[in-house]
């Protein structure tokens, strides 16, 4: 049964409480999203109830977390639609998930001369990782450039590939721009090229209801729990099983092996081989809880709610004299990127938080869009589910106050 | 010449009259935009001091053991800071900045607003200064 999106906000506690002797506005979800009380209960109960390690002894509290563990690994798994459970690897967040797969992937599969193309619309974590991998192994780092509008053309993509290309790595919405990747032709066209397709999902899981990574066929698809009303330190990697067969484990140790002797040490099945020593069980069982509320609202619904609403933003933002809305994709997510002309955007954010709107200012981890625009950042306001008009109107006289406050 | 602790002393108490948040950024605007504005020519990679969400650049000279330096950012409100170590050392004997005491910032309450964030250049510029200060010490010594 779906539950109505604005009563959800009811659901977050920290959004009733007061920044600065103003109420909390809180526009800041790209970099992490509040927690709803049912995800913070979850984490009570675990350790008032539960809490022992996972895979081991046979105790009842053991049997019961990793009960619980293996419980969350369904949820996501039926969440992002993977067709077994085994295909979701817990990690610590995206960035983990993607340096697993620069780490393992590229241990078995890179080669001196290969290509590995990632967007230029990319995050850090998921640029970073790959271009060192590129360093190491002597391959070829290319990157697809962002057109004007902030989007990447597919026909300069297929134009980039080559019999060497060995991956293609790229979000499914930009945490700078809020472009939305038109994954369903660029997946197919890297795959008609032979190229394995690694997703950042971090900006996209918990917006987008197109998750279905059967539907998507994304080879690697990765993102983090905090995002998505989860709590911090939790993440997952999804990978087909075809790959997960052939990578090299990432981490050794406990938890991982089959077998160990001194001559000999087998690993064990999936996902055990990439989950080395105690997993993050609290972690995971948020991170099912956060799955179990965001699965209470029609998905579709929810897309179009916060669409809606970042429509509204956009329309209020441009409203504003002499500022600037960064990126004209024809498919936006949940961010608002902007400058106003003649206030430094570190400014506008410290001045925006006295009057309780937090917002998020700078390069956002990623530099070659900053350079691409020629700016030194932009202020990012960010929405979640539980964001409202009332919000949007917060922010847009905060500007306008500091415009004032700035320009005299 | 002043001492650091009497300039501190007056700055505290100018920020003492003011209310509320607003104010006080109001006020540190105020004093950023009093600052004179650096020529962009000295505005290079050699003058900025790194550390800062926003850009700030420092150019110091010795004087007899005295340091000197102006200084300039694209922030407003780290350009205001910037101000109150200038009232507070500008032209202060090098011995000075080696022991200048910083709770000017926490009196104010900007450094605990402002440096919980990585952005916030306070540390780095203090730093800046305190080396530039060091060579200064070093070579008037010599």
């Amino acid at each position: 049964m779906s539950i109505s999106i604005p009563a959800a906000r009811a659901d977050f506690p920290i959004l009733s409480t007061r920044v600065n002797d103003h109420p909390l506005v809180y526009l800041d979800n790209a970099a992490t999203t509040q927690k709803p009380q049912a995800v913070i209960d979850s984490l009570r109960d675990y350790y008032t109830f539960v809490n022992s390690n996972v895979h081991r002894g046979g105790h009842t509290l053991a049997v019961r977390a990793t009960d619980m563990y293996e419980a969350a690994r369904e949820k996501v798994a039926r969440f992002i639609n993977a067709a077994h459970a085994h295909e979701v690897i817990f990690t610590r967040g995206t960035t983990e998930s993607i340096n697993l797969v620069a780490n393992s992937f590229g241990e078995a599969f890179i080669q001196p001369g290969d290509e590995i193309i990632v967007s230029e619309l990319e995050h850090h974590s998921n640029y970073v990782p790959w271009f060192e991998l590129c360093q190491r192994k002597g391959a070829r780092f290319r990157v697809l450039p962002l057109t004007p509008t902030g989007e990447l053309d597919p026909d300069v993509l297929q134009s980039m590939f080559t019999e060497k290309t060995r991956l293609l790595a790229l979000n499914q919405v930009s945490n700078s721009l809020g472009t939305v990747n038109p994954l369903e032709t660029l997946i197919p066209l890297a795959h008609a090229a032979g190229v394995p397709v690694l997703v950042d999902a971090a900006q996209s899981v918990q917006h987008l209801a197109a998750r279905d990574v059967q539907a998507l066929d994304a080879d690697f698809y990765a993102f983090s729990g905090h995002k998505m009303y989860a709590p911090m330190g939790i993440g997952v990697l999804y990978a087909k099983e075809s790959w997960l067969e052939k990578l090299p484990p990432f981490l050794y140790g406990g938890e991982m092996i089959d077998q160990v002797s001194s001559t000999r040490v087998t690993f064990a099945q999936l996902p055990y081989k990439f989950e080395a020593g105690t997993p993050n069980v609290e972690g995971a069982v948020g991170l099912g809880a956060a799955v179990d509320y965001l699965n209470r609202f029609d998905q579709l619904e929810l897309q179009a709610y916060e669409e809606d609403l970042l429509a509204y933003g956009i329309e209020q933002l441009r409203a504003i004299p002499g500022l600037t809305l960064y990126g004209n994709p024809r498919h936006r997510s949940s961010i608002l990127p902007f400058n106003v002309e003649g206030i430094q955007h570190y400014d506008m954010g410290i001045l925006l938080d006295t009057s309780g709107v937090a917002v998020r200012t700078g390069q956002h981890c990623t530099q070659p869009i900053m350079d691409a625009l020629s700016i030194s950042g932009t202020v990012r306001a960010s929405l979640a589910l539980y964001n409202n008009r009332e919000d949007i109107d917060a922010l847009t006289r905060g500007i306008r106050r500091v415009m004032k406050m700035l320009r005299r | 010449m002043q001492t650091t602790a009497e300039i501190a002393a007056q700055i505290s108490a100018e920020f003492s009259l003011l209310e509320n948040w607003e104010e006080k950024y109001d006020y540190l605007i105020e004093k950023g935009q009093n600052l004179p504005d650096m020529p962009d020519d000295l505005k290079s990679d050699e003058h900025l001091v790194k550390g800062c969400q926003s850009s700030v650049w420092f150019v110091t000279e010795c004087r007899e053991g005295r340091l000197y330096f102006q200084t300039d950012s694209d922030s407003l409100i780290v350009k205001g800071l910037a101000a109150l170590l200038v009232e507070l050392l500008n032209g202060q004997p090098a011995e000075a900045y080696q022991n200048v005491d910083l709770s000017l910032f926490d009196t104010l309450g900007f450094w605990r607003h402002l440096s919980s964030q990585r952005s916030n250049g306070l540390t780095a510029m203090v730093s800046f200064l305190k080396a530039a200060a060091e060579d200064c010490a070093a070579h008037h010594g010599a």
